[in-house]
């Protein structure tokens, strides 16, 4: 039992990056992640981070969970900045900004709108909305469709 | 004003059917001459909707667009602009139904992961074995988190304020330890889960300090 501790602590050290700020739990589809100008064929279990750019193909959904328990989730041709992610878990107090390029986004809310609200925002081509809490849906349509 | 004159010119001649040839040409325009108003850009079609929570409750989303400020406060009440026909750039508080909304967006709330949850489990008096009601907790929890894609789990050991600061620490990992165990060897979440302890620092009820208090004795564990 030991040795499988070890390991499994050692995977944890592998698979978890010390910026990570969520994590993609749903998927299915053509999804990608541009990150420094790579772009990142997205899988279960990996790390989001700050600065990231999340791109769904025509078949595309991806489902994120980060570390405030916010909740993202984007359908089909769909393209979300994740502009800033702050979050201290002692108090619960943060930022959480995202930009919806296109597509459509689903939200739930967490700790960090639950401690201060307006705190996480979505931006759209057109608009900020201050989130209070907690689910809700955007939609911003693409050019010419 | 040149412009303006031949295109009369043109007009003209073209009423009296005469040929272009009698027609003073223009000077060559050198810059063509700015338009009064800039072309708006276009306007994507962009809608919010807020949504009720699963536990029933219905939060706010407050809009800005354009120096306006919306607060969607009511199920299914949603904020668009661009949709309407012609020129319509202003937002437009609309209700929606939920039919509406949820064939909209069908897909996209499929992909919403599951909802973190927290589990908690309570031990005997001074040892790293838990009651057999949380033994069954137990098994019930490790079937849920089965069904996870991707779990993150972190499990957090506590202890009542029986015995010493220093022996309720090493007591309490031990604990959180034996869970992460049973994660384990249930082959969940390999690799994704940590455990530490907190000692008696933490207590869900607080108390005198040597009083044996069973709801203090517990794992809590976050499953995201």
């Amino acid at each position: 039992m030991r040795w499988l501790v070890i390991l499994a602590a050692a995977a944890f050290a592998a698979a978890s990056h010390a910026s990570d700020v969520g994590h993609i739990k749903n998927l299915s589809g053509a999804v990608h992640v541009e990150r420094d100008g790579q772009k990142l064929a997205a899988a279960s279990g990996m790390g989001v981070r700050q600065s990231d750019v999340l791109v769904t193909g025509a078949d595309g959904t991806v489902g994120v969970t980060f570390l405030d328990n916010s909740l993202l989730s984007l359908g089909p041709r769909s393209t979300l900045a994740i502009d800033r992610f702050k979050f201290d878990t002692t108090t619960n107090e943060g930022h959480f900004d995202t930009s919806l390029k296109r597509g459509t986004l689903a939200v739930v809310s967490g700790r960090i709108v639950q401690r201060s609200p307006e705190q996480m925002r979505v931006r759209t081509p057109s608009a900020i909305m201050g989130v209070r809490g907690t689910e809700f849906v955007v939609k911003v349509e693409e050019p010419g469709r | 004003m040149v412009a303006v004159l031949a295109i009369m010119a043109l007009l003209v001649a073209a009423h009296y059917q005469l040929p272009p040839a009698a027609v003073e040409r223009p000077p060559p325009v050198v810059e063509a001459p700015a338009p009064a108003v800039a072309p708006p850009p276009p306007v994507l079609a962009e809608l919010v909707v807020v949504l009720p929570s699963a536990d029933g409750h219905v939060g706010a989303v407050v809009v800005e667009r354009a120096g306006r400020r919306i607060v969607l406060d009511q199920p299914y009440a949603a904020d668009r602009v661009g949709y309407e026909s012609g020129p319509v750039r202003e937002s437009v508080p609309v209700q929606l139904s939920e039919r509406e909304v949820r064939s909209t967006f069908e897909a996209t709330l499929a992909a919403i992961p599951a909802r973190p949850v927290l589990f908690r489990l309570y031990f005997i008096r001074g040892s790293d074995e838990l009651t057999e009601e949380s033994r069954l907790e137990l098994k019930r929890m490790l079937e849920e988190v089965s069904r996870r894609t991707a779990p993150d789990i972190l499990v957090i050991g506590h202890t009542d304020r029986v015995g010493k600061e220093q022996d309720n620490d090493q007591l309490s990992l031990q604990r959180a330890e034996r869970v992460r165990d049973s994660f384990i060897a249930q082959g969940i979440a390999f690799g994704r889960i940590r455990a530490a302890g907190r000692g008696e620092r933490e207590p869900r009820v607080p108390t005198a300090d040597g009083v044996d208090e069973p709801r203090n004795r517990r794992v809590e564990i976050n499953v995201r």
